[in-house]
C-alpha cells in the first residue's frame, strides 16, 4: 500500500520503536550479571560456628523485601520515641540499629547491600546520616 | 411551496432539556419532527447535475424509494471515502469520547437534543463504520458500540448530517482536533449517492451549475439588479458609478455571493462595494458567469463543489484579468481558502494580487491569487486612502460576529475589525468566549436555511442570538456586522426572532455609508435610504 | 450494562493470572504472553498508523484558531494559526505534551432568561494530564528494570518521583496521582450525565485496565512484597531471549504476575482500540498543517477531472439577452 506523507510518518515510527523497544537492543549481547551476594564475613562465620547455623533477624524471604521497613521502625523507635529495648538473635543481644546489628554481621556493604540496590537502582538514603563503615571481608 | 412549520415562541423554544434519555442512544429510533428538517429535493435539480437517483420524494415518508442495492452503495461508498480522506478515516478510529465537545455546539445548546452532541453525531457513523471495517465491531458487535446499516440508521444519519452546519467549533475543542465537519462531509456525500439531497441545497446548486450562481439569476437580471442599486446610490450621493460586466483585459475580477444581489440587508453590502471601487476608480469587472462565491456543491459532494467553483479561475482565465477580488463570504471563503488552489490550481496565468491604490503586494495569496475584500479594505485604510467619515455609522452600535469559516477555516479576524473600528464609533464585542475562534455559527449554514425547518435554525441560532442580546442589554448594541452572506440572510431572521431590536449589516455597508466620495451632495441618508443622524427631517 | 462488562472483563483477567500462576503456568504468563503482547503491539500499532498513512490528505484543512498571516502590520497568531513548519511543531508539541486545545475546554450554562453563559472547565484537562503524564513518568521509571547500569537520567525522574520521600519504600507521587487521575476520569463518565450517555464499553474498560494495573502494581511495591530481585532477572532474562529457570520464577508472588498480565492485556487492546489515539493525535490535519493555504498549493493526489458548465455552454443558453444587455459576447451568434 502506498504511505502518503511516508517520510514523516516513517521517522515517527522509527522513534516510537527505537524508544519501545530500546531495552532488547541496548541489552542484546551483554553479560547480564546477576547480584551475588556474599554471607562471609567474620561476623558471620563466627555466628555460625557458635550457634551451628548463619541466621538473622527474621527470615530471608522476609527480610528481601521487608528490610527497608523494619529499618525504618528501628529507626522511629529509637529515635523518635526513644525506645532502645534490644532484640535478641540466637542469644546474642543486639541494638536496634544499623551500624550496631546489620553491619556488624553485614559489614561488607559493597558485597552486601550494594549488590542488589545497584543492581535495582535504588538509592536508599541511610548514608546521608550514618557514617558507612569499613569494609570487612573475609 | 413549501409549508412553514412555524416555530414555538421564543420563551417556550428557550426551555431546553439537556437530561439524556435513560435508554441507550443506540436503541432509540430517530424521529422526524417537523420544522427540524427541509424537503427532499425535486428530481429535476438532480437530473440538471446528474446526480443518481432522481425521484420525487418526502422524507417525512416512510418510502424514501431508494434503489435496491442502497446498503452495498454507501458501505462501498464509506470504504472509497476512507481511502481517500485521512481525515474521516482516523477521525473515525481516534475519538475517546472524552464530551470536551458536547456542548459546543450550536445545535445541541440550543436543542438539547444528545444525538446533536458532536461526539455522538460522529458516532451515529462510527458504528456503522465499526461494524463493517473494525475487527472488534464485527467480533463483538453492540458491546463494542457497532451497529447494523438498516433503514432506520439509514434515516438517522441523513437526520443528523443536516443538523450540523459544519461550523468547525468542536474541533478547536477536540484535543486531538476532530472536525465534525469532516465526518458530516461524509456522511452527505454517502446520503448523495442515494438521491437524498434536500431541495434547498439542489435548487441553488442545479441554478449555479447552469446559470452562474445559486439564485439563478441570468445575466441580463445581474445586471439590472445592480443597477437598481446604482439608482440608490446615487439617491444617496448624487454620483453615478458605471460598474462593467464580463469586461476583458480588467486588472481585477470580482466575485461575491450572489445573495448579496437579492436580498436585504445583503444588497447594501453590495452598494458598498459598488461606491468603494468606483471611489477608488481600479479596473474591474464584475461576472455574469463567475457569479457566485458561495458554493452549495459543498453541501453535497466535495466533487459538486469542486464542479461549481470551476467558473471562478476559468472567467478569470478568460477574462485576463490579473488577480481575484472576493466578497464578502463565510463558506465561499473555506472554500478559496482550502480547497480552490487545490481544486483548479495551480493559477499561473494570474499575478500575485498587488493592490493598485497602495501597492502592497498580497503575499499571503501569492498562490491563489484570491484575497478578501476585507483584507484589501483593511490595507487602504491603513495606508489613509479613503476619506471615511464615522459619524455617519453614529445611529449605530455595532457589534461583530465573526463567521465560522473565515474564523476557523481561515483566521480572518482582525482585518474586518479594522475596518469596522474606522468606519463606526461604536464598536462592542461580545462575550469572548462567543468571538473569534470560539465564535457561534448563525445555526442556517451549510445549506440549512430554508423556511420549513425554521425551528432547527432558531434553535442553532441561539447562542449566538443569546451573544447578541447580551451586547444589546448592556451597550445598547443595535447592529450586528458580519463578513458572509449567508449570516445577512439567516441572522436576520434569528435576530428577527430573539433580539427583534437588532439589525444585520455586511462590513462594506458600512463602509459605504462612512466613505467620503469626491464630488458627492451631502449626506442625508444611509444606504437603507435612512436619515443619517443629525438629519432627520425637521417638522 | 456497559461498566459492568467493562469491570468484569478486568475482574477475569485478574482471576486468570491468578488460577495460572496456582497452576504453575509461570512460563505462559511470565515469558509466552508477555512477548506476544509486545509483539501484537509493536506490529498492530505500525500497521494501524500506516493504514491512516495509506489515505492522503486531499485537502489542507487546518482549524485556524486565531489571527492568520496576511498583512504586515496585522499581528499573526503564530502558533495558533502557524503558517510555518516551526509554528506547526510548536502548535503540535502543545498539544501533544500539554493538551491545548483541551485547555480551551468551557462548560456552556443555561440560566433564566434565557441567558447562556460559558464557564471555565479545566477538570477533565488537569485529570486528563495528570493522568497521562503521570502514566509516562511510571513508564519510563520502569526502565530501571530494562536496562543493565540504569542510566542517570532514569534515576533521576525515580529521585524527583519519590524525593516527598514519605515512607519506605519511598512513595511515588505519580502512583497517587496516576489513581486518582483514572478514578476521576471514570467518575466523571459515570456522573456527568452527557458523558455517561456517550459512553461505551470501550470507554470504560482501559479505565479498568489501567487502573487495575496501576493498582497492581501499588499493592505489589508497598504491601504484598515480592522477590524483587527476581523481578529484574525475570525481565532481563526476556528481553536478552534467555529466560530465567522455572525455580526462579515461582519465587516472585504472584501479584507480579498478574500485574504483568494486565500490562499484557494492555498491550494486545491498545492497537484496536480508541488508545490509538496516542498515535492518532500527530495525523490529525486539521492541528498538523500549516495554514499557508494561499501561499503554496496543497497537491490533492486523487484529484481528477469534473464535469463542469463551460463559458461556452453559458453564452449560448443565454447570449441574446446577454446582447441585448449590453453584456459583451464572444460569438455573436
Amino acid at each position: 500500500m502506498k504511505i502518503y506523507d511516508g517520510g514523516k510518518i516513517f521517522i515517527g515510527l522509527v522513534i516510537f520503536v527505537a524508544l519501545f523497544a530500546s531495552p532488547f537492543y541496548l541489552n542484546m549481547g551483554k553479560a547480564i550479571a546477576k547480584p551475588e551476594l556474599k554471607f562471609d564475613t567474620p561476623e558471620i562465620q563466627r555466628l555460625e560456628k557458635e550457634t551451628g547455623k548463619k541466621q538473622c533477624v527474621e527470615p530471608k524471604e522476609f527480610m528481601r523485601g521487608g528490610h527497608m521497613q523494619m529499618l525504618n521502625n528501628w529507626r522511629d523507635e529509637v529515635v523518635r520515641m526513644g525506645n532502645r529495648d534490644q532484640i535478641v538473635i540466637a542469644g546474642q543481644k543486639f541494638d536496634k540499629s544499623l551500624q550496631l546489628a546489620c553491619m556488624k554481621c553485614h559489614s561488607n556493604k559493597k558485597d552486601f547491600c550494594d549488590k542488589c540496590h545497584n543492581y535495582m537502582a535504588v538509592n536508599p538514603y541511610c548514608w546521608t546520616c550514618h557514617i558507612q563503615p569499613k569494609e570487612k571481608q573475609s | 411551496m413549501a409549508t412553514t412549520a412555524k416555530p414555538p415562541k421564543p420563551e417556550e423554544l428557550s426551555k431546553i432539556d439537556y437530561k439524556t434519555p435513560k435508554k441507550n442512544w443506540i436503541d432509540t429510533p430517530v424521529e422526524f419532527k417537523p420544522g427540524m428538517y427541509c424537503h427532499g429535493s425535486r428530481a429535476k435539480y438532480l437530473e440538471i447535475v446528474g446526480f443518481p437517483n432522481p425521484r420525487e420524494w418526502k422524507p417525512g415518508e416512510e418510502d424514501w424509494k431508494l434503489p435496491e442495492n442502497w446498503k452495498e452503495i454507501v458501505i462501498e461508498g464509506i470504504k472509497e471515502r476512507l481511502e481517500k480522506y485521512r481525515s474521516f478515516r482516523l477521525f473515525m478510529d481516534i475519538c475517546v469520547r472524552c464530551g470536551a465537545c458536547a456542548d459546543k455546539c450550536h445545535f445541541y445548546i440550543g436543542g438539547g437534543d444528545p444525538k446533536n452532541m458532536p461526539v455522538l453525531r460522529s458516532e451515529l457513523l462510527r458504528s456503522v463504520y465499526r461494524k463493517y471495517f473494525t475487527v472488534g465491531g464485527k467480533l463483538f458487535g453492540k458491546i463494542a458500540g457497532a451497529r447494523e446499516l438498516d433503514l432506520n440508521v439509514l434515516k438517522e444519519l441523513w437526520y443528523y448530517a443536516f443538523q450540523c452546519t459544519e461550523c468547525r467549533r468542536c474541533s478547536v475543542f477536540c484535543p486531538y482536533g476532530i472536525d465534525t465537519a469532516e465526518i458530516t462531509l461524509m456522511a452527505r456525500e454517502l446520503i448523495n449517492l442515494l438521491g437524498l439531497n434536500t431541495d434547498w441545497i439542489m435548487g441553488p446548486v442545479s441554478n449555479c451549475y447552469m446559470k452562474g450562481n445559486h439564485l439563478g439569476l441570468e445575466p441580463h437580471t445581474i445586471k439590472s439588479s445592480i443597477e437598481f442599486f446604482l439608482d440608490d446610490i446615487e439617491t444617496v450621493t448624487g454620483i453615478k458609478i458605471e460598474p462593467t460586466f464580463n469586461r476583458k483585459g480588467a486588472e481585477i475580477l470580482f466575485v461575491t455571493p450572489s445573495g448579496d444581489l437579492f436580498a436585504d440587508p445583503g444588497t447594501y453590502t453590495a452598494m458598498g462595494y459598488l461606491m468603494l471601487f468606483h471611489e477608488l476608480g481600479i479596473d474591474y469587472t464584475w461576472s455574469t458567469y463567475a457569479s457566485e462565491g458561495g458554493n452549495f456543491g459543498f453541501f453535497t459532494s466535495n466533487e459538486m463543489a469542486k464542479r461549481l467553483h470551476y467558473k471562478i479561475y476559468a472567467e478569470a482565465k478568460r477574462l485576463g484579468v490579473k488577480w481575484i477580488l472576493g466578497g464578502e463570504c463565510g463558506h465561499m471563503w473555506r472554500l478559496i481558502h482550502q480547497y480552490l488552489d487545490t481544486w483548479h490550481g495551480p493559477a499561473d496565468f494570474l499575478e500575485v494580487p498587488k493592490s493598485p491604490i497602495t501597492g502592497t503586494v498580497f503575499e499571503n495569496a501569492k498562490s491563489t491569487k484570491m484575497i478578501h475584500v476585507a483584507e484589501f479594505t483593511a490595507d487602504l485604510i491603513k495606508n489613509g486612502k479613503l476619506k471615511l467619515d464615522p459619524s455617519r455609522n453614529d445611529s449605530l452600535k455595532v457589534t461583530w460576529h465573526d463567521s465560522c469559516n473565515t474564523a476557523r477555516g481561515m483566521g480572518l479576524l482582525e482585518e474586518p475589525r479594522y475596518v469596522l473600528r474606522n468606519v463606526v464609533n461604536h464598536f462592542y464585542e461580545m462575550p469572548e468566549d462567543t468571538i473569534r475562534e470560539k465564535t457561534f455559527c448563525c445555526g442556517s449554514g451549510t445549506g440549512l436555511n430554508a423556511g420549513e425547518n425554521m425551528e432547527l435554525r432558531m434553535r442553532g441560532g441561539f447562542p449566538r442570538a443569546n451573544a447578541v442580546k447580551f451586547v444589546r442589554d448592556h451597550f445598547g448594541v443595535n447592529m450586528l456586522a458580519n463578513v458572509c452572506a449567508i449570516d445577512r440572510a439567516t441572522l436576520k431572521a434569528s435576530m428577527e426572532y430573539w433580539v427583534p431590536d437588532v439589525l444585520v449589516c455586511g462590513l462594506h455597508e458600512l463602509v459605504g455609508n462612512a466613505l467620503v466620495m469626491t464630488g458627492e451632495k451631502e449626506r442625508t441618508q444611509d444606504l437603507r435610504l435612512e436619515p443619517l443622524p443629525g438629519k432627520e427631517a425637521k417638522e | 450494562m456497559k461498566i459492568l462488562f467493562s469491570f468484569f472483563t478486568v475482574v477475569v483477567l485478574i482471576l486468570l493470572a491468578y488460577a495460572g500462576v496456582n497452576a504453575n503456568m509461570h512460563f505462559l504468563f511470565g515469558a509466552v504472553i508477555p512477548y506476544i503482547a509486545v509483539a501484537v503491539f509493536l506490529l498492530g500499532f505500525i500497521y494501524r498508523v500506516l493504514k491512516w498513512g495509506s489515505s492522503p490528505v486531499p485537502f489542507r484543512i487546518p482549524t485556524t484558531c486565531g489571527q492568520q498571516k496576511s498583512l504586515p502590520w496585522i499581528k499573526q497568531n503564530k502558533i495558533e494559526n502557524p503558517s510555518s513548519t516551526l509554528g506547526v511543531i510548536t502548535r503540535m508539541f502543545l498539544e501533544v505534551f500539554f493538551f491545548r486545545s483541551l485547555f480551551r475546554n468551557l462548560k456552556t450554562q443555561l440560566y433564566e432568561g434565557p441567558r447562556l453563559a460559558y464557564g471555565e472547565a479545566k477538570w477533565l484537562w488537569l485529570a486528563g494530564l495528570a493522568f497521562h503524564w503521570s502514566f509516562l513518568i511510571i513508564f519510563v521509571r520502569h526502565f530501571r528494570f530494562f536496562m543493565q547500569g540504569v542510566p542517570s537520567v532514569i534515576k533521576t525522574i525515580e529521585g524527583l518521583d519519590s524525593f516527598l520521600q514519605v515512607g519506605v519504600p519511598l512513595l511515588y507521587m505519580t502512583d497517587v496521582i496516576i489513581l486518582g487521575a483514572v478514578t476521576y476520569l471514570f467518575i466523571r463518565r459515570v456522573f456527568i450525565p452527557q458523558v455517561n450517555y456517550i459512553s461505551l464499553a470501550a470507554d470504560y474498560f482501559p479505565l479498568f485496565l489501567i487502573f487495575g494495573i496501576a493498582a497492581s502494581g501499588v499493592l505489589m511495591r508497598y504491601f504484598f512484597k515480592v522477590h524483587i530481585v527476581g523481578v529484574k532477572e525475570l525481565v532481563m532474562g526476556l528481553i536478552t531471549f534467555n529466560p530465567v529457570e522455572m525455580q526462579k520464577m515461582q519465587e516472585i508472588g504472584v501479584i507480579f504476575y498478574i500485574h504483568l498480565f494486565l500490562i499484557s492485556m494492555l498491550l494486545v487492546y491498545f492497537p484496536f482500540s480508541k488508545l490509538m489515539h496516542m498515535g492518532g493525535v500527530f495525523l490529525s490535519p486539521t492541528r498538523n498543517l500549516a495554514n499557508n493555504n494561499r501561499m503554496v498549493r496543497h497537491i490533492n493526489p486523487w484529484n481528477y477531472p469534473v464535469k463542469v458548465h463551460t463559458y461556452e455552454e453559458y453564452e449560448n443558453e443565454f447570449r441574446d439577452k446577454m446582447k441585448k444587455a449590453g453584456i459583451p459576447v464572444e460569438k455573436e451568434s
